[in-house]
């Protein structure tokens, strides 16, 4: 069964590259494996200007409200980045060492 | 914060026509309402800057707000009748199949009633069959398992006090330790409740002051699961005369005692219960449970309840269930004799809250006022009405390869979960939702959010206003209702970004308007995929039944396959003998969110009888560039397919290419699954720009991709994808007949 290597920077320096389009196996099989991760709850994005801002949420898993947090961005491919870092850490204990 | 949230009470409007608007409103006294035509999506960066035309129209202006509550759950009805009100000993019985047995004490059978008159069946909280006379409650004690069939039967006794109960698990070819249940007790108490109708799957819990969908009735205690062959006596019968009653026999000696013998597989299609017994408590089910399944006698040796009826006499019915929310209109609009046809809604605010509460204005019927019609997919939004589903956990992003993303206007349905799903989810017991009604507030009817089906058409509307030819709007429900007719007055009629779920009466009605010369624009992917029924006389509702097969939220119970409006057999058309690509050219091969692409043009665009469309047009790539997701072609595509219909002579004049991992090859082309399924390394996954002539002088062109409509408008309408739609626009325009290729 995969597990991330969390030595494997090089892969998350790809997905902060390119977030959205074609990916490497190896990038393919960090997000599937952090995309199909059962928790209480997962982040989504709450638009609050027609294509120009979200605010980062939790939405229960199975349903209910979502809570917002503070964090805003002005483009999707930071949220992205944003949420990766996060997922890394929760997986593999460590703090991705790229800004 | 202030809430506010409506409906319309019609789809589609003629000039002289009224819509009632119905509007709930949460922390204000007043809201605003303005008439608006929508001309293009709230789409941000890259998309035309948001407008919408004002009407002026007296209907503009503010109004008292109030809260409209929706009452959601369905149940089934017998009004107060002449058998029912000398009630003191009974017998009550039903099969049951409990789905959430563990939820909570809920209904069965009877006229129970909060907080303790009447008698019932009913679950307690640990899912044990329990029998209520007023106050008193007896209990099997024994939990009954989810999705399992169980004969449950009461007794009462009104001279004895005695009371019995029955709970029995049917024999079904599954292994387990169950063992029938019988326990009995004493009550001093009465069954008495003058003037009470007697209820399937809901208990009275009060009146509301405002009309519910049954007069003012209130509900409570609403059962998940399905009830076959329900029965009243007006005796204590003993397990013998039981059994010969769940038969339909009435025991004999006793036969004058039996006063209803429920039969479930009579009027499917509708909303009536039938009473066999000579009483006659008929009576109807509200909020619009599932009919048409299996029964707990179903053999699997037939699959279509219109063959076994006999085999089909359970209702399933959801806490969730909602056909009306039966709002009260707060104003409403009359569309004046010179009004534009298009996209409208009623703009509803309140303090910083806002509503779009959608509606249609086409021409007059049998006239029309352009060349051009734009088909609004009406049944595509009504099946994807309140769509939750894609926000019930994680696995949305990762099939979409991106997160997922709701604006405020679709909390509301998380922070009111009545206003009900769409059948892209699964009911509260994870049965899935096969039925969709218009007639709630909607989240996903909108101008604004996610880019979406009535969203991604309104870039469709933008490019058609662009091009200043004039266009009518028509809508599924008005093709579905006056078939071919509705489109033969057009040179050319455009289906929108993602026109998906079409009923026989809508595609044959196209069918005819191609085969009479007319042209067909198909801007969209994932189209003519699933069949669909609509409510025998309320259009307003619409059924799915995902069976078989195909890109599905959820997959029908195996038996459950025939639509229960109809009769019809439900899953795509392509398993029905009308594949996408006979109508289109194109049919659905995979979907993809993270990444849109771009097409290439081929050597078959250098065939004269395209020339028309590269007028002006210098370069290979095609749509590299988009509001959706970058690029022309994505989200979901098409491509051709001869084998399954693609005419022979069609053109496919680009291809698309380089989509990324997450484009996945469609179910239904998968037989025995493997590791090159994705579109870097299936080359099959790709969509085409076809074009083919049809006969006296038609034609049709599709794009086989969601993603299109969002290329139109970059750099102002300037740009090869806009160029290309806006040369077959003016072609197709033109009465010059295309002849046929020899």
């Amino acid at each position: 069964m995969f597990k991330i290597d969390p030595s494997r920077f090089d892969v998350a320096r790809e997905f902060k590259a390119k977030p959205f389009g074609e990916h490497s196996p190896e990038l393919q099989y960090v997000l599937n494996y952090m995309r199909s991760r059962q928790t209480p709850d997962f982040h989504v994005l709450v638009m609050t200007e027609p294509g120009k801002r979200w605010v980062l949420a939790h939405m229960p898993t199975g349903g209910g409200v979502p809570k917002l947090t503070n964090r805003t961005f002005d483009k999707l491919e930071d949220a992205e980045w944003h949420v990766f870092k996060l997922r890394w850490k929760d997986i593999t204990g460590q703090d991705l060492p790229i800004d | 914060m202030t809430k506010i949230m409506g409906y319309a009470d019609r789809l589609s409007l003629q000039p002289g026509e009224t819509v009632g608007i119905m509007a709930s409103v949460i922390g204000a006294d007043r809201f605003r309402a303005e008439i608006v035509r929508l001309l293009n999506p709230n789409a941000g960066m890259g998309a035309s800057d948001y407008r919408e035309a004002a009407i002026e129209t007296p209907a503009n202006g503010t109004y008292k707000g109030r809260e409209q509550k929706i009452h959601a759950g369905s149940f089934g009805v017998v009004p107060e009748k002449w058998a029912l009100k000398s009630i003191e000993s009974f017998t009550l019985q039903a099969y049951v199949w409990p789905t959430t047995p563990k939820k909570g004490p809920q209904a069965l059978l009877g006229t129970w009633a909060e907080p303790g008159t009447g008698f019932g069946l009913a679950l307690d909280a640990k899912g044990a069959a329990e029998v209520r006379i007023g106050g008193f409650k007896l209990t099997s004690g024994v939990p009954m398992l989810e999705r399992r069939w169980y004969l449950v039967a009461a007794s009462f006794d009104a001279k004895s006090g005695q009371v019995r109960l029955w709970q029995e698990p049917i024999y079904d070819k599954t292994f387990h330790a169950e063992r029938p249940v019988f326990v009995e007790g004493s009550a001093k108490t009465s069954a008495s409740d003058r003037g009470a109708p007697f209820l399937f799957a809901a208990w009275r819990a009060g009146e509301a002051r405002a009309p519910t969908l049954w007069g003012h009735l209130l509900t409570a205690g609403h059962f998940n699961g399905r009830i076959d062959r329900p029965r009243l006596a007006r005796v204590a019968l003993d397990r013998a005369q039981i059994q010969a009653l769940t038969s339909g026999m009435l025991p004999s000696g006793v036969e004058e005692e039996v006063l209803g013998v429920w039969d479930f597989s009579k009027d499917i299609s509708s909303e009536r219960i039938a009473d066999l017994s000579p009483n006659r408590l008929d009576g109807q089910v509200v909020n619009l449970p599932t009919r048409a399944v299996p029964g707990h006698n179903w053999t699997g040796a037939e699959m279509n309840w219109t063959k076994a009826p006999e085999q089909y006499g359970a209702i399933h019915f959801h806490d969730d269930d909602i056909s009306d929310a039966k709002w009260q209109p707060d104003f409403s609009f009359t569309v004046p004799a010179n009004a534009t046809s298009g996209f409208y809604a009623a703009k509803l605010t309140a303090d910083e809250a806002y509503f779009y509460v959608p509606f249609f204005v086409r021409p007059t019927r049998g006239t029309a006022k352009a060349k051009i019609a734009f088909l609004a997919s009406t049944a595509t939004y009504t099946v994807y009405a309140n769509n939750r589903g894609r926000f019930a956990g994680m696995r949305t992003e990762l099939y979409q390869g991106r997160l997922s993303m709701m604006d405020a206007v679709d909390i509301l349905q998380f922070e009111y979960p009545e206003m009900g799903v769409s059948t892209y989810d699964r009911h509260a017991d994870g049965s899935g939702v096969s039925i969709s009604s218009r007639l709630r507030p909607v989240t996903n009817w909108k101008p604004h959010g996610r880019l979406w089906n009535y969203c991604c058409d309104l870039f469709i509307v933008d490019w058609l206003e662009h091009t200043g030819l004039g266009y009518d709007v028509i809508t599924d429900h008005d093709l579905h209702a006056e078939g071919q007719d509705l489109l033969r007055p057009y040179n050319v009629v455009i289906t929108g970004s993602h026109p998906e779920y079409w009923s026989l009466e809508m595609l044959d009605a196209l069918d005819g308007y191609q085969r009479q010369g007319g042209r067909h624009i198909y801007m969209g992917g994932n189209g003519f995929y699933w069949r669909i029924a609509f409510h025998p006389t309320d259009s307003n509702i619409i059924e799915v039944r995902r069976s078989e097969d195909g890109v599905r939220a959820w997959d029908a119970r195996v038996g459950e396959y025939y639509h229960q409006f109809t009769g019809e057999y439900g899953g795509l058309w392509r398993r029905q003998g009308r594949a996408p690509q006979v109508a289109t050219g194109v049919g659905f091969i995979s979907q993809g969110f993270d990444a849109s692409s771009y097409y290439r043009r081929t050597e078959q665009s250098r065939d004269p009888r395209v020339n028309f469309m590269f007028e002006g047009i210098k370069d290979e790539i095609l749509g590299n560039f988009g509001v959706l997701q970058g690029g022309a072609a994505g989200l979901e595509i098409d491509c051709a397919d001869f084998a399954l219909g693609t005419p022979p002579h069609a053109l496919i004049v680009a291809k698309s290419e380089n989509h990324s991992n997450t484009y996945i090859l469609v179910a239904e082309e998968i037989n025995i699954g493997h590791g090159a399924l994705d579109a870097v390394q299936n080359a099959a996954i790709h969509a085409d720009l076809t074009f083919f002539e049809t006969p006296n002088g038609g034609a049709v062109f599709s794009t086989g991709s969601i993603a299109y409509a969002g290329s139109l408008p970059i750099n102002g309408f300037d740009n090869n994808i806009a160029k290309l739609t806006t040369n077959i626009l003016k072609r197709f325009v033109d009465d010059t007949p295309f002849p046929m290729p020899k």
